[in-house]
């Protein structure tokens, strides 16, 4: 039996307390909805929390609601909630095919949108057992000084391996954090660090209550997902590519990679290239390669690294063309290597 | 910190005096003696350890019993009635859809989910509801079959009443 370490539960019945209780107790202190992303790393001593934080009771953090100014997503809704609402698969089909490739249905139902959003970054020397770790030598990032992927760093490369994280930051998602001194909304990008150990850039108060995404209003989108198997995995690619369309002209795109680095990873250049333009089999494969210019996978995750960054091409003219409606072919939303 | 715990398992009020941390999984067998759901990986990977929480899989490894208060749970002892097996357990031990037998509750859990919001699933629907269970043995053939075995006779049992 690979049990739990001991902590305090507290159960606030609102945000607000949550993030009282997040101040009050500090480091001691971490967040837990879901549970599937932290209970796991806890069994692995990963994280020792004294005391947990339940998001689970507080009723204002679940639920989709819609109006003219767009979409507010609780950010306790489970991933299966995300991706049943009529409302989401209408008008962000990205984000329901993203929060429906993660894990595993079991996990899709105890699994919430704002953890996803925060879950922990992966690394092959990291996401092991206890016992593992100590064998081959502590990383960086839990109980050592160095890092096993790149001994001369000073940093940690563990991967961003959200699927939904890329996709609401392709769709111009804001995220609404409540914090003990008040709260505020930043854009998705401003959520993060490019630091595999402190890779969100919220207080450790601050919770995330609510994802807000702005009406669709003509803009397409499309992830797709790169693992072994066709369940359970985490993303070693994900392409998530958003496009307002004029006709078959671009008028405003984005395109954002996730599991190449730290953080999601905007490939600025070849979304830019596409504004203006037609689109054409000709333009996807130029945009596809300067697309795969950011993707710098390192040798930390399954797979090869020259492998997830050829097919970090592969996926963004695949993505581009499902978006433009130019696709042949399969229109799986993931590959299974 | 051990915390009282007032659960509804397979219909029946039981309480349980626990420490915090002990998962569902570990209170469901150390507490309550319902050893029908099997501990594998532990971490989420397996899908062993399913139970139904309001009608839907989850896995009880990464479940607290504070969390899941005021939820009815179902383990694979509450799927047989008065002593006659549920259709799936039926359809699974006719069909040789269990062989080690270990991942089987969870199976059947999660199949019998599947079929409560999906009467007659095809093929594929079975497959995609049972994405997050792995069997070691059997290479899955069996099980499709017998869910969709128990789903016709269901579906028959249904139409009969």
């Amino acid at each position: 039996m690979i049990r739990l370490p001991p902590f305090t539960y507290l159960a606030p019945g609102t945000v607000d307390a949550a993030a009282r209780l997040m101040a009050e107790h500090g480091r001691d202190a971490m967040l837990v909805a879901g549970g599937t992303d932290l209970y796991p790393n806890m069994k692995r001593r990963q994280f020792e929390p004294k005391v947990l934080v339940g998001l689970r009771g507080i009723r204002e953090l679940r639920g989709v609601r819609g109006s003219a100014s767009g979409w507010t997503i609780g950010a306790a809704t489970t991933l299966s909630a995300v991706t049943a609402h009529p409302g989401i698969a209408r008008d962000f089909p990205a984000l329901a095919t993203a929060a429906g490739l993660v894990s595993s249905p079991q996990l899709q139902n105890m699994g919430t949108i704002g953890g996803n959003v925060c879950v922990d970054t992966r690394c092959n020397y990291y996401n092991q057992s206890y016992e593992w770790r100590k064998a081959i030598g502590f990383c960086m990032k839990k109980d050592g000084d160095i890092c096993l992927v790149a001994p001369g760093s000073s940093r940690c490369w563990a991967v961003s391996s959200s699927d939904t994280a890329p996709v609401l930051w392709a769709l111009g998602a804001r995220v609404r954090l409540i914090g003990a001194g008040g709260e505020r909304t930043v854009p998705m990008p401003a959520l993060y660090r490019d630091d595999g150990i402190e890779y969100l850039a919220k207080r450790p108060d601050e919770v995330v209550a609510d994802i807000l995404l702005p009406p669709a209003e003509g803009w397409r989108s499309a992830y797709l997902k790169l693992r072994r198997r066709g369940s359970f995995d985490f993303p070693v690619l994900g392409v998530a590519v958003a496009a307002r369309m004029d006709g078959d002209i671009v008028r405003d795109a984005r395109i954002v990679l996730g599991a190449v680095a730290s953080l999601p990873r905007p490939a600025e250049r070849a979304a830019a290239a596409l504004v203006g333009q037609r689109v054409t089999r000709e333009l996807i494969a130029r945009v596809a390669d300067l697309a795969a210019g950011p993707a710098k996978p390192l040798d930390n995750t399954d797979f090869t690294h020259p492998y997830r960054k050829k097919m970090t091409r592969v996926f963004v003219a695949r993505a581009l063309a499902a978006v433009a409606g130019l696709q042949n072919g399969s229109a799986a939303s993931e590959e299974v290597a | 910190m051990k915390v009282r715990v007032a659960l509804s398992v397979n219909g029946e009020s039981r309480e349980a005096l626990v420490p915090v941390h002990k998962t569902l999984l570990e209170v469901l067998r150390e507490d309550l003696g319902l050893t029908g759901t099997k501990h594998g990986c532990e971490l989420g990977e397996c899908g062993t350890c399913t139970v139904l929480l309001d009608g839907e899989p989850v896995l009880s490894c990464l479940a607290l019993p504070v969390e899941t208060e005021g939820c009815r749970i179902t383990t694979v002892e509450g799927m047989a009635e008065g002593g006659r097996l549920h259709p799936l357990q039926q359809a699974f031990a006719e069909l040789g859809a269990a062989q080690c037998g270990y991942c089987t509750p969870g199976i059947l859990l999660t199949a019998t989910a599947l079929l409560a919001d999906r009467p007659s699933p095809t093929r594929q629907e079975v497959k995609d509801a049972l994405a997050g269970n792995l069997c070691r043995c059997t290479g899955y053939t069996k099980i499709l079959d017998a869910v969709e075995l128990a789903a016709l006779r269901m579906g028959r049992q249904e139409a009969r009443t």
